[in-house]
């Protein structure tokens, strides 16, 4: 290194350039004040970090058990119609394992007419497929079911994210195998500590599903399921089994824990619907919401999210007076099925109080209900797939809270 | 026999037809090693047995720190109790209340238990470990031995509580002259407060 007088900052810069990319990415974040006119910037880097102006984080819980548990991604500081990896929540049992692509491997075994023991290099050379899909926890907006108090979008709504993901048709893989005749599902197991275990029905698995490997143009993140996921498109998070090592052509369902015991849904007779995989047409205003303030009346854009597990979103109203009357949304193009369509419209807040909420509408006709409606057909009890319309409360002081507060 | 010769063929044919010639066979070992997935008829059961106050012991060395002395619940959730709660305003969903199965609660510990030492549990453990949380819910008699024949045959109080799923039960009755009417209406007159 060259013997000179600058400053320690631009020596750490340097050593930084040696080094590689961990330091001066820890460098970039730490340096958050701006440049001054005549002032070289930062070097180019390896691999990019966000301004350290940009603070957007996902949000969790105080646990006991950090390993297990959610953490929901800060829709309301999304912009567009995909979620940064970085961002997408997670939903974990046993910690995100670390795994060497090179010596995993997915062993499908069962009822086929040959197990097989494949490589993540030998998946990454099959024909791909590319798709844009939404991914939604089954619990997701579970606390809405007891009140209306969700504060803000992250903590009501965000156990859901959309990425770009790749890989290949389960099929294609079970086809290599050779399905044998009487074989009606697939018992899914991931690489985590608990093994995590899933059952699906073999018609799904031969229809759409993904046995990914990317996300978002890159390999899947760790806490993504990296080297390998499934990716079931509509269908809750917990069916998309992370860590993907195992798959298990049987003739009966499993009945695995997460499959009974969780994400079944428990209503007012006591008795419990099994297998709810779908998940239901659901929307979100991200701007204004919860937690923000508007500076003041003025024309606004208002903003949210729309999805479906059912394929494209048709339409998103919009009500800024309760519910007493709904305007259509613009839709941005294009609405691809099962991702997220990103809604707006132009609103003009005059200082009084307005309690907004949106209501999507996708292409099987299905309607998001009221949280009312939801209710009165399943109770106060089902814990899972809440998708009931979202109302927020746009105080005179701008301020925007639940509909409660 | 000309018919029955065009089945084996056929049969042969599948056999060999591997499109991208992918993989390589996987070993009984390595399907071993991944760990038994248990059916609810008892498939992938190891051999060994447990009994009630063999699991009292394997209770209180591994699963009492997080579940309670009692199995009535502390970090982690109760594991008894509930029975009778479903249909009431406070559910409370425990092995003993709410799992269909037995051999699920076999397959959970196996797979996921202790939290913080999955995999820890011998089979004979597991067995044993089950035995004392299924007699803590009243199921089964304190001399009763789990093994993979019993374990199977134990009828869970819950078994026949689930129902498939129906939706969509609700959101297919608002009318959609509602958003069109209000759109058309009102819709345009944001939009033209929207230029500037």
């Amino acid at each position: 290194m060259k013997d000179s007088k600058r400053s320690s900052r631009r020596q750490l810069l340097q050593m930084g350039a040696a080094v590689g990319g961990g330091l001066l990415a820890k460098h970039e974040q730490a340096s958050a004040a701006e440049n001054k006119p005549g002032q070289l910037g930062i070097p180019l880097g390896p691999y990019g970090e966000r301004s350290p102006f940009e603070k957007a984080v996902r949000w969790r819980r105080d646990t006991k058990t950090p390993e297990t548990g959610s953490s929901f991604t800060p829709l309301q500081d999304s912009v567009g119609t995909l979620t940064p990896s970085s961002l997408h929540y997670e939903r974990h049992h046993a910690g995100i394992p670390t795994i060497d692509p090179a010596q995993h491997r997915l062993v499908i075994h069962g009822m086929v007419n040959r197990p097989l023991s494949i490589t993540v290099a030998e998946i990454r050379h099959l024909p791909s497929v590319t798709k844009t899909l939404v991914l939604e926890c089954g619990g997701n907006s579970g606390s809405e079911w007891a009140a209306k108090n969700g504060p803000d979008v992250q903590r009501s709504f965000g156990l859901v994210s959309c990425s770009e993901w790749t890989g290949v048709p389960l099929r294609l893989l079970l086809e290599e195998a050779g399905v044998q005749p009487g074989a009606s599902w697939v018992i899914a197991e991931g690489a985590d500590a608990c093994r995590m275990e899933r059952s699906i029905p073999i018609a799904k698995a031969m229809d759409n599903i993904l046995v990914a490997y990317g996300q978002n143009g890159e390999a899947l993140r760790p806490a993504q399921g990296y080297p390998l996921r499934l990716l079931i498109p509509g269908w809750e998070g917990n069916a998309n089994v992370k860590w993907l090592r195992s798959l298990k052509l049987t003739d009966q369902a499993y009945m695995a824990r997460d499959e009974t015991a969780k994400y079944t849904d428990l209503m007012p007779d006591g008795k419990a619907r099994i297998f709810t995989y779908q998940m239901e047409a659901k929307s979100i205003i991200t701007f204004p919401s919860g937690g923000q303030t508007l500076p003041g009346p003025n024309l606004y854009e208002l903003t949210g999210l729309a999805w479906s597990g059912r394929g494209r979103i048709e339409r998103v109203d919009i009500t800024t007076d309760g519910g007493r009357s709904w305007v259509k949304a613009q839709l941005q193009e294009p609405r691809l099925p099962i991702a997220f369509t990103r809604f707006r419209l132009p609103w003009r807040f005059d200082g009084r109080e307005a309690v907004i909420a949106s209501r999507a509408v996708d292409e099987s006709g299905y309607v998001q209900p009221t949280r009312e409606a939801l209710i009165a057909a399943r109770g106060l009890n089902s814990a899972y797939h809440f998708n009931g319309i979202k109302f927020w409360k746009v105080q005179t002081d701008g301020t925007v809270t639940n509909v409660e507060a | 026999m000309w018919k029955l010769s065009v089945v084996v063929l056929a049969g042969a044919a599948t056999l060999l037809a591997q499109t991208y010639g992918i993989g390589r066979p996987a070993t009984p070992e390595q399907i071993r090693d991944l760990g038994a997935a248990i059916a609810p008829d008892g498939t992938g059961l190891p051999e060994g047995s447990g009994t009630v106050a063999a699991g009292r012991e394997v209770f209180a060395a591994r699963c009492s720190k997080c579940h309670g002395e009692k199995a009535e619940g502390a970090v982690g959730p109760a594991l008894v109790g509930g029975q009778g709660t479903l249909a009431t305003a406070k559910p409370v969903k425990t092995v003993g209340s709410f799992w269909p199965y037995s051999t699920t609660v076999w397959d959970y510990v196996n797979r996921a238990m202790p939290f913080d030492q999955p995999g820890l549990l011998k089979p004979p453990e597991i067995y044993a470990v089950v035995a004392y949380i299924l007699n803590l819910n009243g199921i089964i008699g304190s001399d009763q031995v789990m093994d993979a024949k019993s374990l199977p045959k134990v009828k869970m109080p819950n078994r026949d509580g689930f129902v498939a799923d129906p939706r969509p039960d609700v959101g297919n009755n608002v009318g959609n002259n509602v958003g069109n009417n209000v759109g058309n209406n009102v819709g345009n007159n944001v939009g033209k407060k929207a230029k500037r």
